[in-house]
């Protein structure tokens, strides 16, 4: 494939929640909440911060640091099912705050979690077909579980922006393929603030069905098999379903190691797997092979075959923060003051 | 605000949008049609052109607000401050993602994007610039290690070296 990676910025909001302080407030044993979905802390945006916002960061961090001339996006598309208006694109704002406007086209995606995975795909479209120079792809979510739901452990805020092109890039996309059903382990009705599951049911015939799958197909297409790959990244609707896939697939801790953030940051949902290979890159040397597998509910995988090319020795990084500052780095909240954040304390009037 | 006025403010509250006198090579913001320091202002006609700040300020003054203003509720105690840009202007902005007592003038800030207010539930939303700490000036504290989780790598190196 002629296109690939080219730049890309990660941003997490500052504040963090963790499973014992929630837990307290539902009755509920937090820290074994928190060991059984291996998630100790969970991101929690400002009240100032939505999906606009958080793109918006990602996204000015993947210009500066790949040097890249805003003029010349031809597409921007933004991954995410918490888009802050149902009708009026995030895209479009985007685009303007990192001045690309107006040339270009720009569309909100929705598909769960893997929204963003389903942009990067989309641009690498129209980049390999030469009908734009650059395509942003971002995956951002700030989402929400309902207060006392197993959910509320883990859902969080946060995304990672990628810049596709054809020069100078930095990790190329050598196959990208999916694997798509239509199951319903998770979904959200309109006008619905929190969204519902099928509990037990998102594990095996949805996330485990569709990663396994698309991942063996990926590997059987590129003749690869998991011990050619320096790192590993999936889904991360937890701690625990990536690295029991990860083992499932035949991979060790050393190759899902820095593709794993969810433990520190909780499920950022359709930036989950994105700023888990930001992460990645963040210390990728030339060469390595790195195998991405996204995964939204209801329900479809995406994987992506790509290795490291020479260029990233020259990738400027120094712009912007490393993911792992995000992932050490933080202020704890309350119930309390997470629920104020949230939007989850009726105010007078309302 | 209307959603007019917002729209034609929309370059400079995204995007720190201002002017440049190409006469004496004086930085606006907001943006000017004409120079008022340029001796003969008429000098400076079409010669303003656009220019971009680059973000990066130092706090000059600051107060710290504790009677929110409508639609900041949430933030109180948040700090306003005078940001002294590197281009000459000085800016009106809201400092986030700091405890108040850590601001203090020459505090080194960068420009970032937040939602700025909402028309209510149904209305329109409003972004734009607010600041936040530079990467110099961290104000986010290293984060030790999680009740029952994993230590994180700056906990195991702060560790390795006490």
């Amino acid at each position: 494939m002629k296109a690939g990676i080219v730049s890309y910025g990660a941003y997490v909001p500052r504040y963090r929640i963790t499973p014992r302080e929630i837990g307290q407030v539902w009755g509920t044993d937090g820290d074994a909440m928190g060991q059984g979905l291996n998630v100790f802390r969970k991101s929690v945006p400002s009240p100032d911060e939505d999906t606009i916002t958080i793109s918006t960061e990602a996204l000015r961090t993947a210009l500066v640091r790949g040097a890249i001339d805003p003029q010349q996006i031809g597409a921007i598309y933004v991954g995410s099912e918490s888009h802050p208006y149902a009708v009026k694109p995030t895209a479009t704002v985007v685009a303007q705050a990192v001045g690309a406007t107006p040339n270009l086209t720009a569309a909100d995606f929705e598909f769960a979690c893997k929204a963003g995975t389903a942009a990067i795909q989309t641009c690498l479209g129209l980049v390999g077909a030469e009908m734009i120079r650059y395509g942003v792809a971002i995956g951002t979510d700030t989402s929400q579980g309902a207060p006392g739901d197993a959910l509320e452990y883990s859902a969080s805020a946060g995304g990672a922006a990628f810049v596709l092109g054809r020069e100078r890039v930095i990790c190329r996309v050598e196959r990208t393929l999916s694997y798509t059903t239509d199951t319903p382990d998770f979904w959200r009705r309109e006008g619905q603030k929190y969204p519902s599951h099928g509990g037990r049911f998102t594990g095996e015939p949805a996330y485990f069905r569709h990663v396994t799958e698309c991942a063996h197909r990926i590997m059987e297409a590129s003749g690869t098999s998991p011990k050619d790959y320096a790192h590993v990244v999936f889904h991360q609707p937890n701690g625990k379903f990536p690295q029991r896939v990860g083992k499932q697939l035949g991979f060790g801790d050393a190759q899902m190691r820095y593709g794993l953030v969810t433990p520190f940051i909780g499920n950022t949902y359709s930036g989950a797997a994105l700023i888990g290979l930001a992460n990645v890159l963040d210390r990728a040397r030339p060469g390595e092979r790195i195998l991405m597998v996204g995964y939204g509910s209801g329900a479809g995988s995406d994987a992506f075959d790509l290795e490291t090319t020479d260029e990233i020795e020259r990738y400027d990084r120094s712009f912007g923060r490393p993911v792992q500052w995000y992932l050490d780095h933080g202020v704890e909240l309350s119930y309390a003051v997470y629920a104020k954040f949230r939007g989850k304390i009726r105010m007078g009037g309302e | 605000m209307s959603i007019a006025r917002f729209w034609r403010e929309t370059p400079r509250r995204y995007n720190l949008g201002g002017s440049k006198c190409t006469s004496c090579g004086t930085v606006y913001f907001p943006p000017r049609a004409v120079c008022p320091v340029c001796t003969h202002h008429r000098q400076s006609i079409e010669k303003m052109v656009p220019f971009q700040l680059s973000g990066e300020g130092t706090v000059l003054s600051f107060t710290v607000v504790h009677d929110a203003a409508e639609g900041f509720e949430m933030q109180a105690p948040y700090v306003l401050a005078l940001v002294k840009t590197p281009e000459g202007p000085v800016l009106t902005g809201q400092v986030v993602d700091v405890r108040p007592e850590e601001v203090g003038i020459g505090f080194k800030v960068r420009a970032t994007f937040r939602k700025l207010r909402e028309e209510g539930r149904a209305g329109v939303i409003h972004y734009g610039y607010k600041f936040a700490p530079s990467e110099e000036s961290t104000a986010a504290p290293p984060l030790g290690p999680a009740a029952a989780g994993p230590p994180t790598e700056a906990a195991a190196r702060d560790r390795a070296t006490s």
